[in-house]
């Protein structure tokens, strides 16, 4: 991470008895696109809106550009948002609405006027200046919301749940843009959303949420790879779980057996939650492979597929290994010659033991 | 088909009952003659002329336009304050407070002018038009706060913390964002109060005393049947005056909806 244009230190909000915030400590870096990601009701947004200035906290430390944030109205911070709802002014023009920031600037006219223009081509609407803000579609207002916040030229750029109102395919075109966008300006970027996606395609690091606190602060891939407790495993993406038995420990971990596949090391990286003899591992479908005829894999189980589902480019299936009760989803990216197996059928999975994690 | 018919036979008895009374106005407000009984007798803009000729009414006119703009103004910012804490604030005993706002809309009148009255007595105030100012605030308001209402819980919170957001100050987010947005919505208020004010009568009737406003001074006339057709005359002004402000009012909430981009939600037309 380069220097930190955000420092959370122990943040804690309360709405009356409700613990909104507990304990947030988190720096975010200049020029860092940065998600909070959780479910609703997590605090993402209530964080978000506490950086901005829209909420007080109730203990902890908000410093934006090394600046202590207690007692600054949102009019004063470095900052700007994009709301969820856009709230692009439905009284004034496109133009108006992007110049709105800089009413107060010392700029002259003709200044405000080609900033405003700029600030247009940059979100792709260039002489979209004079149409009526209530006229513009989603993806639109969307652009005027991003024109508008990113022509004062924050330090931090806040945006709330911005692509959440838009359909798939404008929203997957969007989440390109914004990381192109970010990239173009070198704003710090945090971008609250519930959807795990979304967060890993356009973030270079992300906060899990959970009830108020940061599960886990990472980068997408680690994220995904090493999540820190069974929660955000299951919340990122797909995740299997297996029941598991920590026995002897080794120089670089625990041995570990786990259920229908049998015995191998993880590393202590691979044991984030610490050591327990009962536990669960979890593994992702893609890391399970189905052997076809012929092939051979260091480390194979026994299982029978239950349920096969097609995708085309991929093909899931629900495994049951030897001496399971439940099923495991494996995922296999079809290839030419490669046959799908159908559901009665017995096959051989290969697994690795790099791929898993250990929850107690 | 028939019970179409029935319907629609009722529906115009319906409509012949509320206003063929008020149809016989200006019927003879322009009928030549002092008798208010067909066969109408010619055309005339006799009683017209007459009412520019009568200096107490000018007064009662005065006194009526001074308490309805005041009422208005006042009965509309205190609707502002409630409509907007309403849609915004979360506070304690707030439906109740907002109840008790309203109530005025459904108390007998009569009883609130005989409160007043008292209460006015009591305290050692003299009668003049500004105690029916304080009379018509207080029924007016309800009305004020149900227009307004539809105003302020219809504006998106997040545009006022955009423009606080992009550097101005509360005092100027209402003036730049809240204000355009619920302008249509003040105006109708204005306009539905002092429409309000314009008409009442009983309330002004106790708390005028000697300043008579124009329901109260065309009641006084009533005495004289010769002056009948006057106040026919001038009942025809005032109808008029009264569903041209009311319109203007619903013109005024309608546009306002349509530029702020919201739905129709309620509305007096």
């Amino acid at each position: 991470m380069t220097r930190p244009i955000i420092e959370l230190r122990n943040v804690h909000k309360y709405y009356g008895d409700y613990h909104a915030l507990r304990g947030i400590t988190a720096d975010i870096g200049a020029g860092e696109f940065f998600s909070l990601l959780g479910p609703s009701g997590c605090g993402k947004t209530t964080l978000l809106r506490a950086i901005a200035g829209f909420e007080d906290i109730s203990s902890g430390a908000i410093l934006i550009d090394h600046r202590e944030m207690e007692g600054v109205p949102p009019n004063k911070r470095p900052t700007n948002m994009v709301f969820q709802s856009y709230a692009i002014f439905p009284h004034l023009s496109v133009a108006q609405n992007v110049g709105f920031g800089l009413r107060r600037s010392p700029m002259s006219g003709e200044e405000k006027r080609k900033a405003v223009a700029e600030a247009l081509e940059m979100v792709g609407l260039g002489g979209y200046g004079a149409r009526a803000a209530h006229a513009l579609s989603g993806g639109q207002r969307q652009r005027v919301a991003l024109a508008r916040a990113l022509i004062l030229k924050p330090k931090v750029l806040l945006l709330d749940e911005p692509l959440s109102a838009l359909d798939k395919k404008m929203r997957e075109q969007m989440q390109h843009e914004l990381r192109r966008l970010q990239r173009q300006v070198g704003i710090t970027f945090i971008l609250v959303t519930h959807d795990q996606e979304e967060a890993l395609i356009m973030s270079d690091r992300i906060a899990v949420m959970f009830e108020g606190s940061v599960a886990q602060l990472t980068d997408p891939q680690t994220l995904y790879r090493r999540p820190a407790t069974r929660r955000v495993g299951e919340f990122i993406g797909m995740m299997n779980f297996l029941p598991a038995k920590l026995s002897g420990e080794t120089s670089g971990g625990a041995m570990v057996e786990v259920a229908g596949l049998g015995t191998a090391e993880l590393l202590s990286d691979q044991i984030p939650e610490g050591r327990a003899r009962e536990g669960s591992i979890g593994v992702r479908p893609e890391s399970l492979t189905i052997l076809h005829e012929g092939q051979t894999a260091p480390r194979e189980a026994n299982a029978e597929v239950v349920e096969r589902t097609y995708y085309g480019d991929m093909t899931y299936y629900d495994v049951r290994p030897e001496g399971v009760d439940g099923t495991v989803s494996v995922s296999m990216r079809n290839m030419p010659g490669r046959r799908v197996s159908e559901p009665g059928e017995r096959v051989r999975l290969a697994w690795d033991p790099a791929a898993m994690v250990f929850f107690p | 088909m028939t019970g179409k018919r029935v319907l629609t036979a009722y529906a115009v008895l319906y409509l012949l009952f509320l206003y063929a009374p008020i149809v016989l106005l200006p019927l003879f407000a322009f009928n030549d003659g002092t008798v208010i009984a067909f066969p109408l007798r010619g055309f005339t803009l006799e009683w017209f002329e007459e009412l520019t000729r009568t200096a107490a009414l000018h007064q009662a006119t005065l006194n009526s336009l001074v308490i309805a703009s005041s009422t208005s103004v006042l009965a509309t910012c205190l609707g502002m304050f409630a409509a907007r804490a309403g849609a915004r604030f979360r506070f304690p005993g707030k439906g109740g407070i907002l109840g008790f706002i309203m109530l005025p809309l459904v108390l007998p009148e009569i009883i609130v002018a005989i409160s007043l009255l008292v209460v006015l007595l009591q305290l050692g105030l003299s009668l003049s038009i500004w105690t029916v100012v304080a009379g018509h605030v207080l029924i007016c308001t309800p009305f004020a706060v149900a227009i307004l209402n539809g105003s302020f819980a219809g504006l998106d919170r997040s545009l006022e913390e955009a423009a606080v957001d992009l550097g101005e100050t509360p005092l100027s987010t209402f003036r730049l964002v809240t204000l355009p947005l619920v302008t249509p919505g003040i105006v109708a208020s204005l306009l539905i109060c002092f429409t309000i004010s314009l008409d009442e009568f009983i309330i002004a009737f106790f708390l005028s005393g000697n300043q008579p406003t124009l329901p109260v001074y065309l009641w006084s006339q009533l005495r004289f049947p010769g002056r009948l057709p006057i106040i026919f005359a001038l009942g025809t002004i005032l109808v008029c005056l009264s569903v041209g402000l009311l319109v203007a009012a619903e013109i005024f909430r309608r546009r306002g909806l349509r530029k702020a981009g919201l739905k129709d939600t309620g509305g007096f037309l």
